[in-house]
């Protein structure tokens, strides 16, 4: 069954048109890469599917799970199973990641209709996922993306997309600026929530991410349309001989 | 657009807002020594406190309301205001069962338990101020078996007039200021606060001050005497009716920290603060100070959500050598709330010290100023100051405005002012609301992370409160 489906969608940003006519769909249980040069428009992607408010969608629709997620707030998407692993985490002051990570469980527990967070059971719970990543107690009283490394801070949302268990991930470029033992523990947390019904959409300039990760499917994304499909040797190839011959 | 919802978020709910209904008796409007008589007789006061009132009223009449502040209103008409109103009530209470029921529930109402056996397990010893005089104290008798005093101030005129002639004004002089002589002449009530030599105060005491009646004024006044080696942590906090008339507050806190003595002073000020429009709210002019000698410490902590003009410098005389000031500020304005608000930290012994932390929230179409004053004199060797003022700015029509004074005569003495503005951005928005939470709890959550290290200066009750009061303050400033 299909998770997500994307069809001819147009997104601008002010009166640039980035997104021109994308069609992609997403079945349930299994892993997509989306590959491309600079600009071509699949961090836009992301941030439209997540809702950011600064994109424009012109024409088009996503359904999730049947749903118009377009119709759907930021919020309600992410309630809904909708993750974004961020490329640059956005810092948040004073607020830890244990009261951060506790704010959005509760809300999407009140969304879903399910009884309120037992403040025992969540520490158990993120205790548990943190250990299993290499997060330290220490890490979860600091504040949200505060001071800390690149490599911490794909970790630490790693361990967010860990914890919050949706049904549809997105990692957008994760392994830029990261070393090797960075992208193991992004390839780790996938590994360990790869499931029969949770999907990944992994954003990347790079094979490199896919040797942790390995795809069902590669998308080859350029200039606002998906221009090839395929399977991880697309990947190697393109690693081979660029993207010069897919323009 | 999410700039937008951030505006619609801080629409204000004000839940303590409704009204009581209960008989009072009032002096006749306006002020004149006739009044003050009045006032005075009606308190049963000794002559003396008398002189003290007619001689502030006699310097206040030739005294101008202070300009300097940045905040705006029309001028306030003083003959048209009761000085004086109180809850008709039979003579002389025997016990909380003869408080008007209708002020029980009030306060039951307020979450401000009166019931001693259903206050907080007795963490918690509280004096009910309405209108213009205090209608219960809880736990006293507990309180007196360790010598502790706490009352109210005309309960301390009759019981202790020795104290009160003998530090009444002894911080803030009737001469202080426009807002403190008009107090010095026509305070009603408010809480007195004892704590005898070593003891440490077992309980928080809390004052709860309400005003009710229309056209009234509410001018109370607390001092607060921490013998030497003494401890204590005392809580005030305030609500109002709504209404859309403005009215005016104007009280005086005044406290005495002896050798080695610590008190801990916490406010969470939540006077109506008008509505959306702008329309009526309290006009809160407050004269807070702390004398502290030889190694005592007094720490200030202020949350300020209320109020339509906050006008407000809690400060600290650092008289003593090695006497520690501190100030932590939160101030929320919203809509068309204004605030000047900030500290005055008077270094004056060796080796003194004094913290400022001062965080300030400003949305819808509100301003708010930080206005403080560092001195260190010529005697000031080896003192300590450091100031951080931020401030943090929801939408784009409001203002926030920092002017630090430092002035230092003595060459050994450091003093060092930080200060940052910063906003919240769509990003932190963004990021939150992807985490799967709504808008307005990702306010509060960025909002209460910006004050966190304030709120942590809390008593554990109040911080959690005062938590939620800022999730509610902020409500309707996105959306």
């Amino acid at each position: 069954m299909a998770l997500l489906e994307i069809k001819n969608l147009h997104v601008c940003v002010g009166d640039k048109e980035i997104l021109k006519g994308l069609t992609l769909t997403i079945e349930q249980g299994t892993v997509h890469a989306i590959m491309g040069p600079n600009g071509s428009g699949k961090s836009t992607l992301s941030n439209v599917i997540a809702g950011n408010p600064v994109y424009e969608v012109t024409e088009g629709e996503i359904l999730f799970k049947g749903k118009n997620l377009l119709a759907l707030k930021t919020d309600e998407r992410a309630n809904e199973g909708v993750f974004l692993g961020f490329q640059y985490p956005i810092e948040i002051p004073g607020v830890s990641y244990a009261t951060f990570l506790k704010q959005a469980l509760s809300c999407k527990r009140k969304y879903l209709g399910e009884t309120p967070l037992d403040p025992v059971q969540f520490i158990k719970r993120l205790k548990i996922r943190a250990q299993a990543l290499g997060v330290s107690d220490d890490m979860l009283k600091r504040s949200v993306n505060v001071g800390f490394s690149g490599g911490e801070k794909k970790r630490l949302e790693t361990l967010q997309m860990a914890f919050l268990e949706p049904d549809f991930c997105i990692l957008d470029e994760m392994d830029s600026g990261l070393d090797v033992d960075a992208l193991r523990v992004v390839g780790q947390g996938v590994g360990i929530m790869r499931e029969k019904c949770r999907s990944f959409m992994l954003i990347t300039h790079y094979q490199r991410l896919l040797d942790y990760i390995e795809p069902d499917i590669v998308h080859i994304m350029i200039n606002g349309k998906i221009v090839a499909s395929g399977d991880k040797l697309l990947a190697l190839r393109v690693e081979e001989k660029g993207y010069a011959c897919y323009k | 657009m999410a700039q937008k919802e951030i505006e619609n978020i801080i629409d204000a709910s004000y839940k303590y807002g409704f009204e009581t209904d209960v008989e009072t008796e009032t002096a006749p409007k306006g002020l004149s020594e006739e009044v003050i008589r009045f006032i005075s007789t009606e308190k049963k006061e000794p002559k003396w406190l008398l002189d003290f009132r007619l001689k502030a009223y006699n310097h206040w009449l030739s005294l101008k309301e202070p300009q300097w502040a940045k905040i705006k209103y029309p001028p306030i008409d003083y003959q048209s205001l009761y000085y004086y109103t109180v809850p008709k009530k039979k003579k002389n209470l025997k016990s909380l069962d003869e408080v008007d029921p209708e002020i029980l529930k009030t306060y039951e109402k307020l979450g401000i338990p009166l019931q001693e056996q259903k206050a907080l397990a007795g963490v918690v010893a509280v004096d009910a101020v309405f209108d213009s005089v205090s209608v219960a104290t809880t736990y006293q008798k507990h309180l007196a078996e360790k010598g502790i005093i706490f009352c109210s101030m005309s309960e301390a005129v009759q019981n202790h007039p020795e104290l009160i002639k003998k530090y009444l004004g002894s911080v803030v002089p009737y001469t202080d200021n426009f807002f403190a002589c008009l107090n010095s002449a026509v305070f009603s009530d408010g809480s007195f606060v004892f704590i005898p030599k070593s003891v440490k105060c077992p309980m928080e005491l809390s004052s709860y001050f309400r005003i009710n009646a229309r056209h009234s004024g509410q001018f109370e006044r607390t001092l607060i005497i921490a013998e030497e080696g003494s401890y204590v942590s005392y809580l005030e906090g305030c609500t109002a009716p709504q209404r859309d008339e403005n009215q005016l507050h104007a009280a005086v806190v005044e406290i005495v920290v002896l050798k080695n003595a610590e008190v801990k002073y916490s406010t969470v000020q939540n006077w109506y603060p008008g509505d959306k429009n702008g329309v009526g709210g309290i006009y809160n002019f407050v004269t807070k100070r702390g004398l502290c000698h030889d190694y005592a410490k007094l720490s200030w902590t202020q949350v300020e959500t209320g109020s339509a003009i906050t006008w407000k410098y809690p400060s600290c005389v650092l008289l003593g050598d090695h006497s520690v000031g501190e100030f932590y500020s939160v101030a929320l304005t919203n809509n068309y709330q204004q605030a000047d608000t900030g500290t005055k930290m008077l270094h004056l012994g060796k080796n003194t010290r004094s913290t400022i932390v001062s965080k300030g929230i400003s949305a819808g179409y509100s301003n708010q100023t930080y206005r403080g004053l560092v001195k260190m004199s010529k005697n000031a060797l080896n003192g300590r100051n450091f100031s951080r003022c931020d401030s943090l700015l929801i939408g784009n029509k409001c203002g926030a405005h920092t002017i630090p004074v430092l002035i230092n005569e003595n060459k050994t003495a450091q003093v060092e002012h930080e200060a940052t503005t910063s906003r919240i951005s769509e990003e932190q928005l963004f990021y939150c609301e992807q985490r799967g939470v709504n808008p307005e709890d990702a306010v509060s959550l960025i909002v209460n992370g910006f004050c966190k290290e304030v709120m942590q200066q809390l008593p554990m009750e109040f911080a959690i409160e005062a938590g939620k009061l800022i999730g509610i303050s902020l409500e309707g400033s996105i959306g």
